[in-house]
């Protein structure tokens, strides 16, 4: 009998399995006609080498897309994320200087961003003030700190203890591309398995059901607007390991519209509660793909910006389109 | 002989439906319906959730297109169907229980949204105000064409949306459910609107599960049972017990069911209340809740009852007051305190409030206890979840084809039930339930009543709210009466007696006092 229900409860739980699945591939089919698409224009662009490129290039997009995915399912938005990697990525480069020391530039990079991120959430799940004003507030704020603490000049170091992140490999895969792939991977563990994902996807879906039927919201809120800085932080030692070097001014300018476009991509929804961090992923990979297709293609520089907005405003409205057709059967 | 003729003139069928069938995909959502309705009548339209009431409707509004061989004739005149804008130019306009207005914007602006009058292309803002104002006149209201929309109260806000309807010279209005979110005083203004709008030859289809409404207002009565028509009663015809027996196609003599629990005096203090204010409405209320018991809190709406539940789960602020729980003081801030201390709260406004409406049914109900069944490292233990589903939909046959479906997919009374659900999964000791069987249908509620009085056999106290009076004779145990943020009164079942309503109107209304 407890066989019985064990096994049907566990068909349940794989039959669910598969239909996330299916609702983060929804826009999987986009991402590999673009591959086909750019494959036939130049046929470079699907070698090994350009294809490590790509995922190299979309790394650091996807790890911060990873944080905003949290925020965004909790009805929210992290605009300063792009500043926040800035700082983090100075604070990394002059860690680093200190002898003996350095390689805690990307612990230091990292606390330094999940520093910024609880401050960003205890405004927003305390004082209660909204998200966007908050974020539009760190973004610049934030983004001055950047520029103060290296005097506003870009600070260096030719002999970055921690370059390997940047530039070297493991079995092959760039360290880029691992730590991007465990970031989504421990995400999904998250949002997906643990206990805190189901309230974090309760509070975007209802945050005044949640908080009567006893989850702790602004703890919820004071974790996800943390882990998008604390991957802000990660994207900032990521960085400075790729450049040897970190700008207050010009590093991470946009990335946010970047993350956010990733996302909102991956199907999450806007308002919250509904989405996933696989549909990130494949977010993050398509603008990766539209960039390097475009460039390997030929088209300059300023066709390149309007054809990536086209498309994700293209590309979400299929989605729509799609996931109406499917409700209404 | 000419009062004959003219009653006769008014009483013309102003709009037929025949034969409307609907088939979405395999489910038949209409099954051959038929419907008459004759100018100035209201005409009250009843069933369980899911009987075809709402498809109906949108038939009538031209949001869906009948099945080939449905017809809607108006005057006798076969009108075109599927087409929503056909069918407001044809006279046929549809309140919908969520308004549709736009609060920043002046009444007129409103009345007028996306049909202003012009003149050269510019909105005639004079003739706007002028018309609303004559539009307000006929529904005899107080507020001003000129007054903001987010000034006004709720049932103000309807009545502005019957004035919308009759700019559009509408002649069929159909009103769904439209007191569900009134003040009694509100509902009066909007029943007296009804009445202007009956004399004035304008027939009215009526929603309601309220019986107490539809036997105050209706001239007739149509009742559909599982996407079919049953049949219509005249007002002389009208009668609970038939109604009720033709809505779920069986008798229900047991409709109510209270098991004769002994007095009160009896049985332990569960929950002690003592001196509750909120620093507003509320006014130092105090009461004893015994184990085993269904209490009742009755009142007007607006007399703080659904305050006073609040402040007791922690979900609002208090400005003073105690609680005891089996005789030991606690203290609650918040409704996790509560829920951990064993108090659990059903809201009255379960779509607001209540549900994960993008969440399955699975995770909706062990919502409540997810810590508690985490594996190591804060991992969800899905298997168990979907052991508390499958208890649940068994125990309080909730019905749905999986336990992965979303709770928005399900019928009203289905989510009620699902609310209760995750309720019990935190085993609590006292129970608030704030309008348990609001907006649910008649088969639900006599579930909810027997799952109440089961509850309650097993030692668990109860707190129940509710508005209407037939269910708290019947339900309850001992009833407590709020007037204007204070506790007005008790009133028992004496000596064999039953609970008498009069007695709680009295207290509701201030009259014991006078």
């Amino acid at each position: 009998m407890t066989d019985k229900t064990m096994t049907s409860a566990d068909q349940t739980v794989r039959s669910r399995r598969l239909r996330t699945a299916f609702a983060a591939l929804g826009m999987l089919p986009v991402l590999v006609l673009l591959a086909a698409g750019f494959q036939f224009i130049n046929p470079r662009f699907l070698t090994e080498t350009n294809l490590l490129i790509v995922t190299q290039q979309s790394s650091i997009n996807i790890v911060l897309a990873a944080g905003m995915t949290f925020v965004i399912l909790t009805g929210g938005i992290d605009l300063s994320v792009g500043s926040i990697l800035a700082a983090a990525a100075m604070v990394a480069v002059l860690v680093s200087l200190v002898p003996d020391w350095g390689l805690l530039g990307v612990p230091a990079a990292i606390l330094a961003g999940l520093g910024f991120g609880l401050i960003n959430g205890l405004l927003v799940a305390y004082i209660r003030l909204p998200p966007f004003i908050v974020t539009l507030g760190s973004l610049t704020a934030v983004r001055g700190i950047a520029r103060l603490l290296g005097q506003d000049t870009t600070v260096f170091n030719s002999d970055l203890p921690f370059d390997f992140i940047g530039n070297g490999s493991l079995l092959g895969i760039p360290w880029l591309v691992v730590i991007a792939l465990s970031v989504v991977v421990l995400s999904w563990l998250v949002l997906k398995r643990a206990v805190l994902g189901t309230w974090i996807y309760a509070v975007g879906g209802n945050a005044e059901a949640a908080r009567l039927t006893g989850i702790k919201v602004p703890l919820v809120l004071l974790f996800v607007y943390g882990v998008s800085g604390l991957l802000a932080g990660l994207g900032g030692a990521m960085s400075a390991a790729r450049l040897y070097a970190a700008n207050g001014l010009q590093l991470g300018q946009s990335y946010e519209l970047d993350a956010i476009a990733a996302v909102i991509l991956g199907g999450t929804s806007f308002v919250g509660g509904v989405g996933s961090i696989w549909g990130t992923l494949i977010g993050g990979l398509i603008i990766a793909v539209l960039s390097n297709g475009l460039i390997l293609a030929g088209v300059s520089d300023i066709w390149q910006y309007i054809i990536k907005g086209l498309v994700i405003i293209v590309a979400v409205a299929l989605d729509r389109y799609r996931l109406q057709a499917g409700a209404r059967t | 002989m000419t009062a004959t003729a003219q009653t006769q003139a008014i009483r013309q069928p102003v709009l037929e439906m025949r034969h409307i069938s609907k088939t979405f995909g395999a489910i038949r959502a209409l099954q051959d319906v038929s419907l008459t309705v004759r100018a100035g009548e209201l005409h009250a339209l009843m069933g369980e959730n899911g009987a075809g009431k709402s498809t109906l409707m949108k038939v009538l509004s031209g949001a869906y297109r009948p099945d080939a061989g449905g017809e809607i004739l108006i005057d006798g005149v076969p009108a075109a169907t599927g087409d929503p804008i056909k069918a407001r130019a044809a006279g046929i306009a549809v309140i919908y229980q969520e308004l549709s207005l736009a609060p920043n914007l002046t009444v007129a602006q409103n009345i007028f949204l996306g049909n202003e009058p012009r003149r050269f292309g510019i909105v005639d803002r004079d003739q706007c105000s002028r018309r609303a104002n004559e539009i307000i006149a006929r529904l005899g209201v107080s507020f001003s064409a000129r007054a903001l929309v987010s000034s006004l109260s709720l049932g103000e806000r309807q009545l502005v949306e019957i004035a919308r309807a009759l700019s559009t010279n509408a002649r069929i209005i159909v009103m769904d459910e439209p007191t569900t979110s009134l003040t009694s005083r509100e509902t009066d203004s909007l029943f007296e609107v009804i009445a202007t709008l009956k004399a004035q030859g304008i027939a009215i289809i009526y929603i309601s599960h309220r019986m107490e409404e539809v036997y105050q207002l209706a001239d007739r009565v149509s009742v559909l049972r599982d996407s079919g028509y049953v049949g219509t009663l005249e007002r002389a015809d009208l009668n609970a017990s038939r109604l009720v027996s033709m809505m779920v196609g069986r008798d229900l003599s047991a409709f109510y069911k209270k098991d004769h629990r002994p007095p009160d005096a009896k049985r332990a203090i569960a929950l002690s209340v003592r001196g509750m204010s909120d620093g507003r409405l509320l006014k130092n209320c105090s009461f004893d809740l015994h184990k085993g018991e269904v209490l009742a809190l009755a009142g007007l709406v607006g007399s703080g009852r659904t305050e006073l539940a609040r402040l007791i789960f922690g979900a609002d602020r208090r400005s003073a007051g105690t609680l005891e729980l089996d005789g030991k003081p606690i203290s609650i801030g918040s409704p996790r305190e509560a829920l951990d201390a064993g108090i659990a709260y059903l809201t009255e406004d379960r779509k607001e409030l209540g549900l994960f409406l993008d969440m399955s049914i699975s995770d909706n109900i062990s919502m409540g206890v997810l810590a508690r069944d985490a594996r190591a490292g804060g991992l969800r233990d899905f298997a168990a979840a979907e052991r508390r589903a499958a208890k649940a939909i068994a125990d309080l046959s909730i019905r749905t084809r999986s336990a992965q479906a979303n709770a928005g997919s399900l019928s009203g009374g289905n989510q009620q039930k699902v609310l209760l659900a995750r309720l019990l999964e935190t085993e609590p000791k006292v129970v608030i339930l704030d309008e348990p069987t609001r907006g649910v249908d008649v088969g639900a509620k006599s579930e909810i009543y027997r799952l109440i009085d089961n509850l309650a056999n097993s030692g668990i106290a109860i707190l129940m709210i509710s508005s209407e009076l037939p269910e708290v004779i019947g339900v309850a145990d001992r009833v407590l009466v709020m007037r204007d943020g204070a506790i007005a009164g008790e009133v028992t079942a004496s000596g064999g007696e039953p609970l008498r309503q009069e007695a709680i109107m009295e207290l509701a209304t201030g009259a014991a006092q006078e």
